[in-house]
């Protein structure tokens, strides 16, 4: 698997980087947990390191790492977790879903799957395109009531695993886009909507794999955000990060660029037909 | 007090006043929210189920529920008569608390019953019972194939499947977890 992802972007002109696991200031997000490391943190994700290289100039790359995510365990879900992370100058998250769907129809083929690919009982067809909701669209059709409601009435989350996430499934693979803004730290706002954010989700057989958007590059608006998310974390007795300074500093010189996060390990329970992330590791936490 | 995070399959918790015991559970986070904890609950009195999804400031109280070791008595109408042997204190079990396990109550058997707060709720037995054939058909020489069995009725008024060996007035061990039948005792 990791193979197939390494040739999709080498021959897509992409440089494999490795960033630091270790790290001063996580990004502070209301609902991302670092795991301690001394006096640092395990980083939950390359996407700091990778943007400030973004910043000093390289146009294309990807990284295959181990992110840390404190009290994330369930069938989905792995405190320790494989991602991959790919960033890409000049472009918007609408061409990255398009490189999405690319990718796991390259990764298919590759691994000699064809066009369609067998999950759950249901066959899977990766023929593209693949279908594009948005977040709002997706509200009006399956959740009794709209995504601003939803994020008013602070039940979002709860809307959208009771009753949206159970219809993606029926859509094959797909892509929800336009987030509600706060619940796009890093993102850019839609320049015609700016209460969404330019992100997307990648389902595919029902299993969100992966999470991308316009990134933001504005030093300002960034440190308002990380603020809030501060704020929040705070207020619910959560542990609050430093405010990543060397990252908020080379933002404003970071040329716009779109950026992607996948979850190999549910990349290959998809290509395992496996039911949980249990059965695609080596040992999960209860067995070390 | 448990949060959200503490919870797990089976794990015992009070809502409302009364015991629920958590049959099955998931994490589940999506996207850049926050972490929902979906839950199916059971009643541990009514029986009744049902799906609740939890949110990490959740937070729950343990149940209070134990078990004492209590020998039944007698059964009066459709109550069930248990003693604790240290302080002879007495409680009463519906039928429907006693369940499965009515099959197999004989005078002075000690069973574990379990109680919420100071409620009974049920009760459980040993896994194996002695009982006495009160009613069998006579072994009829020749019926000997094995795989053969024959309906019997226990002291108890309970009725299940036997060897064809087995004669009245003979005393059966019997696993209260299935019902079934598992060798003859002897005396």
């Amino acid at each position: 698997m990791t193979q197939a992802l390494r040739g999709f972007f080498l021959e897509r002109d992409y440089l494999e980087v490795e960033t630091p696991n270790r790290i001063p200031a996580p990004a502070p997000e209301a609902h991302i947990d670092a795991i301690p490391s001394g006096r640092w943190f395990l980083h939950t994700s390359p996407e700091l390191c990778m943007k400030r290289l973004l910043a000093s100039g390289y146009p294309r790359i990807f990284q295959i790492c181990k992110c840390y995510r404190d009290g994330e365990r369930g069938s989905l879900h792995l405190p320790e977790f494989t991602l991959l992370e790919w960033y890409r100058r000049d472009m918007d998250y609408g061409a990255m879903m398009q490189e999405c769907e690319e990718m796991i129809l390259y990764v298919a083929r590759n691994l000699g799957c064809g066009e369609a690919i067998m999950y759950n009982g249901k066959e899977i067809s990766l023929k593209l395109p693949w279908k594009r909701i948005s977040v709002e669209e997706a509200f009006r059709r399956y959740a009794p009531l709209s995504a601003a409601e939803a994020m008013a009435g602070d039940c979002f989350e709860e809307m959208l695993v009771s009753h949206i996430e159970p219809r993606l499934e029926d859509e094959g693979p797909a892509f929800l886009y336009d987030y509600p803004i706060a619940q796009g730290a890093l993102a850019r706002a839609k320049k015609d909507n700016p209460r969404v954010a330019e992100r997307f989700e990648m389902y595919l057989g029902g299993l969100e794999l992966a999470n991308g958007f316009s990134e933001l590059a504005d030093e300002t608006e960034q440190r308002k955000r990380f603020a809030e998310a501060i704020r929040i974390r705070s207020a619910a007795g959560k542990a609050v990060y430093p405010m990543p300074e060397n990252f908020l500093q080379v933002l404003g010189s970071m040329p716009p660029a779109a950026g992607v996060a996948l979850g190999v390990d549910r990349l290959v329970m998809i290509f395992t037909d496996s039911p949980t992330i249990d059965t695609v590791v080596t040992f999960t936490p209860e067995k070390l | 007090m448990y949060t959200a995070s503490d919870l797990r399959k089976g794990l015992r918790i009070k809502i409302d006043n009364e015991p629920y015991i958590i049959t099955e559970f998931n994490f589940v986070k999506p996207g850049k929210g926050q972490a929902l904890y979906r839950s199916k609950l059971k009643n541990m009195i009514t029986g009744s189920q049902f799906e609740r999804t939890f949110r990490s400031v959740d937070t729950f109280e343990p149940a209070d529920l134990r078990e004492k070791r209590m020998q039944y008595l007698y059964k009066e109408g459709e109550k069930y008569c248990f003693m604790d042997n240290e302080n002879y204190e007495q409680v009463f079990l519906t039928e429907g608390q006693v369940g499965d396990a009515k099959n197999f109550l004989i005078d002075n058997i000690e069973a574990e019953v379990l109680f919420f707060e100071d409620r009974p709720l049920g009760i459980s037995l040993p896994n194996f019972v002695d009982l006495i054939v009160t009613k069998a058909d006579p072994w009829a020489k020749g019926d000997s194939v094995s795989g053969n069995t024959k309906p019997v009725t226990v002291q108890t008024g309970y009725q299940l499947q036997v060897p064809p060996f087995v004669e009245e007035g003979e005393k059966i061990r019997i696993d209260t977890r299935s019902g079934e039948y598992l060798t003859r005792v002897k005396g």
